[in-house]
């Protein structure tokens, strides 16, 4: 059914092809939302910088295509391995000392800060103006082309992916491993559990598949500039999709891009000179969220399902 | 570069540490007690800033006076914060209270948008030009006014936290809520108490910038994200702390910007921001157990 479902999602080009721009852009947050939550929302680290990723992603793509000519599809493996290895660096500084809760969000904060601060001053990468990717007209082997439906499909796909990623990891001993640290990290240390090497994983597939997402951002968009990839406003993005959605769970990241994206969307085009009102609703949906609804979206459908299940025994 | 430019810089980053001082001793008093990192603080001061500006143009008062309406106002929406939102909350894991203050910073900032435009905004006033000079060294009236307030404001807080019951109660809520509850402190009103006081440090310090300061929604990220750096290098919770890291912070910025290119003036601050994270997260006033 799943498969039948994905296949569906094939048309929508087709079907409905004026909204394939919000549709990429969903699923694009999609997969940076499943980053974040498999160290946010399984491993329990929130990470309030999480943009640092993106934006290493879609930095190392493009200057390595710019200024050396190397196709973004080999920019986009060195932009993974580049993410994984940021994320291993600040993970493994950040747990050798323990630092978990508002300190693990601060340290996250501060390191995104120094990457935006840095790739605003530092011309060789474009500096504050940011680096525009030339058209390069239909070239598939340079990951640029001329119908967005490309886009659709490699977004869905990387969707698909690490949906199906997480949803294995629920079912390995790794992922029960981030629960325990997410849950009771004392007591998993106390139990045997690593918890030092469980949330460096957490942080190195975190990281490397938000960079991932930065590179096919870059590439749909062909500009980047620091506001945009290392600005706290991309993290907040970034984070709150899976904690509207539910995070911690599988499906979370999705569902809330579904709901969140279009209404950033919409709110951008119709209330143009106010563009960031919609943040004002994303302030607000999270405050309702999280007072009233802690486990997100995915938490009140469980709980409903498990009422109606329980009333049928 | 020479000796004059040095002192200048050094000086004019003491007089701003001041304000950021008082910043981090409103997120400081709200961490100690409640261990609450509140993402909403810049917010706070941003209408702290837009409350002084329009009391200032449309009632035509003068800035420093706005503070008898400014405090309190701030006071009674920190109060309302904790009392509404965050109360609820209490109990749930850490980080959903992290996610709240985000909500709520998000929701302030672009509601000040929506109602005042992101247009930036200057309060014109006759003194605000007004220079002190020593030498060849300038000293800015408005900018010593802002430092004075700041080490006003700062040790009343600090004469009310270890001077008076209120405060007794709210430092032994913060070292041991259950024993402070069975001492029959009514914890709840405490919580509200201090972070009202929160805020109105975060409200007062707005005012004490609105002299020389553009105001705009955005305007709180700059100095917020430099509190979290002083409160860090503090000791979390600790109000003497704060007050000296500031300090510290506000001139290690002005090195940054002698040493480094414009926009990288700060990563001098946030590389010593994460060092304390890593290797002191007492802070350098911290206690050890805390």
């Amino acid at each position: 059914m799943i498969a039948l479902f994905i296949f569906i999602l094939h048309f929508w080009p087709w079907v409905a092809p004026n909204t394939i721009h919000l549709a990429i852009m969903m699923f694009l947050f999609a997969v940076m939302g499943q980053g974040w939550n498999i160290l946010g929302g399984y491993a329990g680290q929130a990470s309030f910088g999480h943009t640092i990723f993106f934006g290493t992603g879609a930095y190392i793509s493009t200057v390595l295509y710019i200024r050396f000519g190397i196709s973004p599809w080999i920019g986009i493996l060195a932009a993974t391995l580049g993410g994984i290895i940021l994320g291993i660096f600040i993970g493994a500084l950040s747990f050798r000392y323990g630092l978990k809760g508002p300190f693990f969000a601060l340290i996250m904060l501060a390191f995104a800060e120094i990457f935006h601060m840095v790739s605003l001053g530092w011309g060789a990468i474009g500096g504050a103006e940011g680096i525009l990717i030339p058209l390069a007209g239909n070239a598939p082997l340079k990951m640029q082309f001329l119908e967005k439906k490309a886009f659709y499909f490699i977004a869905l796909w990387m969707v698909v992916g690490s949906v199906y990623l997480v949803w294995r990891l629920e079912r390995t001993k790794t992922g029960l491993y981030f629960l325990a640290c997410r849950e009771d990290h004392d007591a998993a240390e106390a139990l045997g559990v690593n918890t030092f090497k469980a949330q460096l994983i957490a942080m190195a597939l975190s990281a490397g598949i938000t960079a991932m997402a930065g590179t096919v951002y870059a590439q749909y968009l062909l500009y980047i500039d620091p506001n945009s990839v290392f600005g706290l406003l991309n993290s907040v993005e970034i984070m709150i999709r899976p904690i509207i959605g539910g995070a911690g769970t599988v499906l979370g990241p999705l569902l809330g891009s579904l709901i969140l994206t279009p209404l950033a969307e919409y709110s951008r085009l119709i209330l143009q000179s106010y563009s960031g009102v919609y943040l004002m609703w994303y302030g607000l949906i999270l405050v309702v969220v999280i007072i009233f609804l802690p486990n997100g979206l995915m938490g009140l459908f469980k709980s409903l399902h498990d009422r109606y299940h329980r009333r049928g025994q | 570069m020479d000796f004059t430019f040095v002192v200048q810089s050094l000086l004019n980053g003491l007089l701003i540490g001041g304000v950021y001082s008082l910043v981090a001793i409103g997120l400081t008093v709200i961490f100690g007690v409640m261990k609450i990192i509140n993402f909403a603080h810049g917010a706070l001061m941003m209408l702290g800033m837009y409350a002084t500006y329009w009391i200032a143009t449309l009632l035509q008062l003068n800035v420093y006076v706005a503070i008898v309406f400014v405090l309190p106002l701030l006071f009674l929406v920190g109060v309302l914060f904790q009392r509404f939102l965050i109360s609820p909350i209490m109990n749930a894991p850490e980080h959903n209270q992290l996610f709240l203050t985000l909500g709520v910073m998000l929701f302030l900032q672009n509601m000040a948008v929506f109602l005042w435009t992101p247009d930036f905004r200057v309060l014109k006033t006759s003194y605000a030009n007004i220079n002190y000079y020593i030498g060849d060294i300038s000293i800015s009236l408005v900018h010593v006014l802002a430092f004075l307030m700041a080490l006003l404001f700062s040790g009343l807080l600090y004469i009310i936290l270890h001077k008076t019951d209120l405060g007794r109660a709210i430092r032994a809520a913060s070292e041991e809520p259950v024993g402070a509850k069975l001492m029959g402190i009514n914890i709840k009103r405490i919580y509200w108490i201090t972070f009202g006081i929160g805020s109105a440090c975060a409200g007062v310090a707005g005012t004490a910038i609105t002299p020389f300061f553009p105001i705009y929604p955005y305007v709180g990220d700059i100095f917020v994200l430099t509190a979290y750096v002083v409160v860090v290098l503090g000791g979390m919770g600790s109000v003497f702390g704060a007050f000296v890291g500031g300090l510290i912070i506000g001139m290690a910025d002005s090195i940054g910007a002698m040493i480094l290119p414009g926009s990288m003036k700060s990563v001098l601050s946030f590389v010593i921001f994460i060092m304390i994270l890593l290797f002191r997260p007492t802070g350098l006033f911290g206690r050890q157990n805390a």
